[in-house]
C-alpha cells in the first residue's frame, strides 16, 4: 500500500517544552491509521501540525506527493485533508442545509468565488448532493433546523457529514466520541464504519476511548512525549509492554 | 530641547484626560467585561458638576442698596451671594473662587451616585449579552445623557474658571535653568498633570494593596475562578463602576476650566479615548495610561508648526495614524492580553 | 383614491405568481410591497390635509422623501456587510462622503446630467473602500471598529484641511457660476443645475386632491428606482451563495477555514460592496442638492447608519430600510414641533395641566428629538434586538395566537 500522509522528523517546541520530538508517520492510503497515547503526548500539536494551524520548527509533511508545510488551513483542505474537531465546529446560527451547501460550494468553486446573483437554492446539483449527505448520515429530516438547536450528538454527525461530502482524500478525527453516551458512541463508530466500507475514505483518527480505537482501526501509533512509541497493527498494541508503561495508571489497556 | 520640553508638557494635559478615562474605560471592561459608549458622558457629567457647583456657589439674592444708585437715580439693586452672607465677604469670594477644586468634593459622591445607578439598572443586565449590544446600549445612553445636559445647560459652552490663585503661568524654563521665558505654561494644567497623576497612582495603589483590589485584579484575570471562591465579585463590581464614574467625573471637573464644558464633550473624548483603548491594549491598566499620555503628548508634537508646514494636517490624523500602525504591528495594542475582544 | 393612482407615472405591476425577477414568493412579496410603497410615498406620507393641526406629520415633500430612500441605500449597504458578517464597521460615512465628492466633482468638471455622477460616486467610492478594507479586516471584533472609524476621521480631518482643494475644506463644494461643465453648455455666468438628460431634478407635479396636496418629484423617482434596484439586488445576494458564506463568515470563521474557504476575502468583497452603495447614496445626495461639505463624513454620521441598521433589525431585509425612515422622519419631523404646537395641542385641557404637558412633551421633541432617538434606541436595544422588523413579528405571532386561540377553543 502507498502512503497518502507522511510525516518526516517533525519537531515543534513551545519554548521550553519538546511537544513533538522526531515524530515519522506514514498513513497508507485507504486504512484507518488510529493515533493514541496519553495526556500531553502531542497528538493535537501533531493534527494541528497536519492542517496548517501549526508550523512545525523542522521536518517534513508530505500529503499526495505534496508538503503541506507553509499553507494555509483553507489551501489544506483544498487539496483533499477534512478536519473533525472535538467539540464540534459548525455554522451554529445557520440550517442545517445551509452547513451542508457550503463544504459543497467550496469543494466546487474552491477557496473564494463570487457568486451574489443566483439564488442558492437555484443550484440543484449542489443541494442534492447535500441532501444525499444528510441522508446517510440520517439527518435528513432535519434540514431546516438551526443547527445549534441540535443535540451535541446531531452537532457532530453534522460536522462529519460536512467533512464528508467534500470527499477528502484524508478524513482527520480528533476525538470523534469525546463526552458522547455510550449509545451515542456506538452509533459513530457504525458511521465510521460504514463511510470506510462504502466510501473507502483515508482516515486518521486521534481517540482516547480503546472501544473505538480498536474498532476501527487498521494500524495504531502510539505517542508518548511527543515521540512515537510503536506502531503496530491493533492485536499487537493490545498487550505491548512499552504501551502498557506509557498508560501506566490509566486502567484501560 | 527647551521646544521639545515645550511640546511634552503641552502633550501633559490632554495625555492625563486620556489616560483618566480611558483608565475608567479600562477598569469597567477589566471588571465587567462591559465595553461602555457612556463613558465619555461620565466625564462630561463630571465638567458639568462644576458648573452647577458654581451656580450653587453663586447664588444670590436682590438686595436694594440706598447708597448705589443707577443713571436715573434710583436705589440700585445689588445681588448679595449667600455664600458671602454665611461667611463673610471675604471667606465667601474665596469660596466661590474655588469653585471648580471643591466639586472634586462635591462630583464624588454625585459621580458615584450615578455610577451605581447605570451599572444596577442597566449594565447589570447586559454582561451576558454580546459586547455589539453593550456597545449599542451605552451609545444610546450616551446621547440620552448628552441631551439631558443641553436641555438643562443649553447647547453652548459654560466657562468656569479656574482659582484666581492657579490661573497664572508657571516659568518653567527658569526652573530648568533655561532663562527667563523660554518655556511658560499655564498653571492650572500643571494642576492637572499632578492631580491626575496622584488618581492613576490612587487607583494603582488601591489595587495593588487592599485586599478589595486584590479580589477585583483577580477576578480581572479569571472571573470564574473567583467566584468559584464564594466571593461576592458582582457587588465588588458594582464598586468598580461606581469608581471608575468617580474617575471619569473627576477628570472632567478638572478639565472644566482648560475646556469650557458642553454637551458634546462626552462623545468628543469618547471616539478619542476609545482609541487609547485599543492602542494601550483592551483590559490593560498600565497599556491605558501608558497610550493615553503617549498619544497626548504625540498629537503636541504634531501640532508644532515646524511639522505641520512639513506635513500639512497632519496635527488633525496623528492619534487615528499611530492607532492603525499600532493596531497593524501589534494586533492587541501595546499591552493587550491574547483573545480578548477578538469575537 | 381609483382617480389618483392612475395618474402615478408607474402603473401597478402584477402580483407575483413565482420567481419575480427570479425572487422566491415571500421576497416577490417584499419586494413588490417595498415598490409600491416607494411609488405611492408622495400620497402615503401625506395623510393629512393642508392647513390642519396634523399637517406638520406630513412627509410626503420632496426633499424628506429623498432623504428617506437615499439613507435607506446607505441602510441597506451597511447591513450586507454588519447584518451578515457581523463585522461593525464604524466609518462607513466615508466612503458616503467620497461618493459626494467625485459625483460633486463630475458635475462641475464633466457634465451636470447625474448619471455618470452617480457612477462615478460607485466607483470612487467602491475603490476607497477596497483599501481601507484591504487594511482594516487584518483585525477582527472591536479592533476592526477602531481601524474603520480611525480611517473615516482622518478622511475628514483631512476634508476639513490639507485637502481642501480637492474638498473645498470647512464650506464644501457647490456648482458655482464659474463652472463650467465639459459636456453641458452652460450660458456665461449662470450656475448649472443636476439634470437627468436635460430634465431637471428639482422639478416636481404637484396634483392637489380637496385640501390635500401632493408633490411628485421628478428626483425622488430617480432616487427611489435606485434605492429599488439597490434593494433588489441586496435580496438577490443575501439569497445567493456568497450571501450564505457572509452569514458563515459571522457564525464561524474557523469552520469555513478548514472548509477550504477563505473569510477575509469574502468579507473584504462584502466590505468593497457596501462601501459602493454608501457611494451610491453619496452620489445621489449631491445630484439632489448640490452641495457636500466634510461633516458628512464625521463619525456621527457613521453612528447613525449603524444606529438606523440596528433600529430596523439588522440583518433582515427590510429592516435597515425601516429604521432609515424611522430615524430620518423624527430627525424632520419631531425636531419641527415646538412649544407652540404643543400649546395648540394640549389646549383642550385647563390651563396649568395645560403648561404641565407642554413642558413634559417638549423633553421630546423640538431640538430635543436626539434625547427621544436615544430613548428609543436603547429600549430598542434592550427589548428588541431584533429591531422593528422583529417588534412586528412578534406582534404578528401575538395576533396569531389569539386568533387561533379563539378559533380553537381547547386543546
Amino acid at each position: 500500500m502507498s502512503s497518502i500522509l507522511s510525516v518526516k522528523g517533525v519537531n515543534k517546541r513551545f519554548g521550553g517544552l519538546q511537544a513533538l520530538g522526531d515524530v515519522n508517520l506514514d498513513v497508507a492510503e485507504n486504512s484507518c491509521h488510529a493515533i493514541i497515547g496519553p495526556n500531553g503526548a502531542g497528538k493535537s500539536t501533531l493534527l494541528n501540525v497536519l492542517v496548517g494551524k501549526l508550523i512545525p520548527d523542522s521536518g517534513s509533511v508530505v500529503f499526495d506527493g505534496q508538503s503541506v508545510l507553509g499553507r494555509q488551513p483553507h489551501e489544506i483542505n483544498q487539496m483533499g485533508i477534512s478536519r473533525v474537531f472535538q467539540t464540534p465546529e459548525i455554522f451554529a446560527d445557520l440550517s442545517v442545509m445551509e452547513n451542508m451547501l457550503i463544504p459543497c460550494f467550496a469543494k466546487r468553486d474552491g477557496a473564494f468565488k463570487m457568486k451574489a446573483i443566483g439564488a442558492v437554492f437555484g443550484e440543484r446539483d449542489m443541494v442534492q448532493k447535500a441532501e444525499e449527505m444528510l441522508a446517510e448520515v440520517g439527518m435528513l429530516e432535519k434540514r431546516d433546523m438551526v443547527a445549534s438547536s441540535m443535540s451535541r450528538g446531531d452537532k457532530r454527525r453534522l460536522e462529519m457529514a460536512m467533512c464528508l461530502v467534500q470527499d477528502p482524500r484524508l478524513l482527520l478525527l480528533d476525538e470523534p466520541t469525546a463526552g458522547m453516551a455510550r449509545a451515542d458512541t456506538e452509533n459513530t463508530i457504525e458511521l465510521l464504519k460504514t463511510i470506510r466500507r462504502e466510501r473507502g475514505i483515508t482516515m486518521a483518527i486521534i481517540e482516547h476511548d480503546m472501544n473505538v480505537v480498536f474498532s476501527l482501526a487498521e494500524r495504531i501509533t502510539v505517542l508518548a512525549q511527543g515521540t512515537p512509541l510503536v506502531e503496530d497493527i491493533p492485536d499487537n498494541i493490545k498487550g505491548h509492554p512499552k504501551v502498557r508503561e506509557a498508560y501506566l495508571g490509566e486502567a484501560q489497556v | 530641547m527647551d521646544q521639545i520640553i515645550v511640546q511634552i508638557l503641552n502633550g501633559l494635559d490632554k495625555g492625563s484626560a486620556y489616560a483618566l478615562i480611558a483608565l475608567g474605560l479600562t477598569l469597567i471592561f477589566g471588571t465587567l467585561g462591559v465595553v461602555n459608549f457612556a463613558h465619555g458622558a461620565l466625564f462630561m457629567m463630571g465638567a458639568f458638576c462644576s458648573v452647577v457647583l458654581s451656580r450653587i456657589l453663586s447664588s444670590s439674592y436682590k438686595v436694594v442698596d440706598e447708597s448705589q444708585t443707577d443713571f436715573l437715580g434710583n436705589p440700585l439693586q445689588v445681588d448679595v451671594f449667600y455664600v458671602q452672607d454665611w461667611f463673610g465677604d471675604a471667606a465667601g469670594a474665596t469660596i466661590m473662587d474655588w469653585a471648580v477644586p471643591l466639586a472634586i468634593l462635591f462630583s464624588i459622591p454625585v459621580m458615584i451616585f450615578i455610577g451605581f445607578a447605570m451599572e444596577r439598572g442597566l449594565i447589570k443586565h447586559f454582561y451576558k449579552r454580546p459586547h455589539a449590544d453593550q456597545i449599542l446600549v451605552t451609545f444610546g445612553l450616551a446621547i440620552v445623557l448628552g441631551e439631558v445636559i443641553k436641555y438643562y445647560f443649553g447647547a453652548n459652552p459654560i466657562q468656569s474658571p479656574a482659582p484666581e490663585a492657579l490661573s497664572g503661568r508657571v516659568d518653567f524654563g527658569q526652573w530648568l535653568g533655561y532663562g527667563p521665558n523660554t518655556i511658560i505654561y499655564p498653571m492650572w494644567r500643571l494642576v492637572y498633570f499632578f492631580f491626575s497623576a496622584a488618581i492613576i497612582a490612587g487607583v494603582f495603589a488601591f489595587l495593588q494593596f487592599t485586599t478589595f483590589g486584590m479580589v477585583v485584579r483577580a477576578g480581572m484575570a479569571d472571573r470564574e475562578t473567583v467566584g468559584l471562591l464564594g466571593i461576592d465579585i458582582d457587588k465588588r463590581f458594582t464598586f468598580m463602576f461606581g469608581l471608575a464614574a468617580a474617575v471619569a467625573g473627576m477628570a472632567g471637573v478638572m478639565y472644566a476650566p482648560i475646556v469650557s464644558p458642553t454637551y458634546t464633550m462626552g462623545m468628543d473624548w469618547l471616539v478619542l479615548s476609545f482609541v487609547v483603548v485599543v492602542v494601550g491594549g483592551m483590559g490593560s491598566l498600565p497599556g491605558a495610561v501608558l497610550a493615553g499620555f503617549m498619544l497626548g503628548i504625540i498629537e503636541s508634537f504634531a501640532s508644532m508648526p515646524a511639522v505641520v508646514d512639513l506635513l500639512p494636517g497632519i496635527n488633525q490624523i496623528i492619534i487615528y495614524l499611530v492607532a492603525i500602525v499600532i493596531l497593524l504591528t501589534r494586533p492587541r495594542g501595546l499591552m493587550g492580553r491574547k483573545g480578548v475582544m477578538e469575537d | 383614491m381609483t382617480d389618483q393612482t392612475t395618474q402615478t407615472p408607474l402603473a401597478k405591476p402584477a402580483p407575483a405568481k413565482s420567481g419575480l425577477f427570479g425572487l422566491e414568493g415571500k421576497d416577490a412579496t417584499l419586494l413588490l410591497v417595498v415598490f409600491a410603497l416607494v411609488v405611492f410615498a408622495p400620497f402615503i406620507l401625506n395623510p393629512f390635509p393642508e392647513g390642519s393641526g396634523m399637517a406638520q406629520f406630513n412627509a410626503g415633500y420632496p426633499d424628506l422623501m429623498q432623504r428617506f430612500v437615499i439613507f435607506g441605500i446607505f441602510a441597506i449597504g451597511f447591513n450586507i456587510l454588519f447584518g451578515l458578517t457581523g463585522y461593525l464597521s464604524f466609518g462607513h460615512a466615508a466612503f458616503l462622503g467620497v461618493g459626494s465628492y467625485a459625483a460633486m466633482w463630475s458635475m462641475k468638471l464633466f457634465t451636470l446630467n447625474v448619471i455618470p455622477g452617480i457612477f462615478f460616486a460607485i466607483i470612487v467610492a467602491g475603490l476607497f473602500a477596497a483599501a481601507v478594507g484591504y487594511i482594516s479586516l487584518r483585525r477582527s471584533g472591536i479592533y476592526f471598529s477602531i481601524l474603520t472609524l480611525a480611517f473615516a476621521q482622518m478622511s475628514y480631518a483631512l476634508a476639513y484641511s490639507v485637502l481642501t482643494p480637492l474638498t473645498g475644506g470647512e464650506t464644501g463644494l457647490q456648482i458655482k457660476n464659474t463652472d463650467n461643465p465639459l459636456l453641458s453648455s452652460i450660458p456665461e455666468g449662470e450656475i448649472g443645475r443636476a439634470n437627468l438628460f436635460g430634465a431637471q431634478m428639482g422639478s416636481s407635479y404637484e396634483m392637489s386632491v380637496g385640501s390635500w396636496l401632493f408633490t411628485f418629484n421628478l428626483g425622488y423617482y430617480i432616487a427611489a428606482l435606485f434605492m429599488l434596484i439597490a434593494f433588489y439586488l441586496s435580496i438577490r445576494i443575501f439569497r445567493s451563495p456568497f450571501g450564505m458564506m457572509l452569514r458563515a463568515v459571522k457564525s464561524n470563521q474557523q469552520r469555513m477555514n478548514y472548509t477550504g474557504l477563505t473569510p477575509k476575502t469574502y468579507t473584504l468583497y462584502a466590505f468593497i460592496i457596501s462601501g459602493m452603495y454608501a457611494g451610491l447614496a453619496g452620489g445621489l445626495m449631491v445630484a439632489m442638492d448640490t452641495q457636500v461639505g466634510p461633516e458628512r463624513m464625521f463619525w456621527t454620521a457613521s453612528g447613525e447608519v449603524v444606529i438606523m441598521a440596528i433600529l430596523g433589525g439588522a440583518g433582515t431585509l427590510i429592516g435597515p430600510v425601516l429604521g432609515a425612515g424611522a430615524i430620518k422622519y423624527m430627525e424632520n419631523i419631531l425636531s419641527k414641533i415646538n412649544k407652540d404646537v404643543l400649546h395648540q395641542w394640549f389646549a383642550f385641557l385647563p390651563e396649568g395641566m395645560e403648561n404641565v404637558m407642554v413642558e413634559v412633551a417638549n423633553i421630546f421633541v423640538g431640538k430635543q428629538w436626539h434625547f427621544t432617538l436615544g430613548i428609543v434606541f436603547m429600549l430598542v436595544v434592550i427589548f428588541l434586538p431584533g429591531g422593528l422588523v422583529e417588534g412586528a413579528q412578534r406582534v404578528t405571532a401575538r395576533f396569531r395566537r389569539k386568533k387561533s386561540t379563539s378559533n380553537t377553543p381547547a386543546e
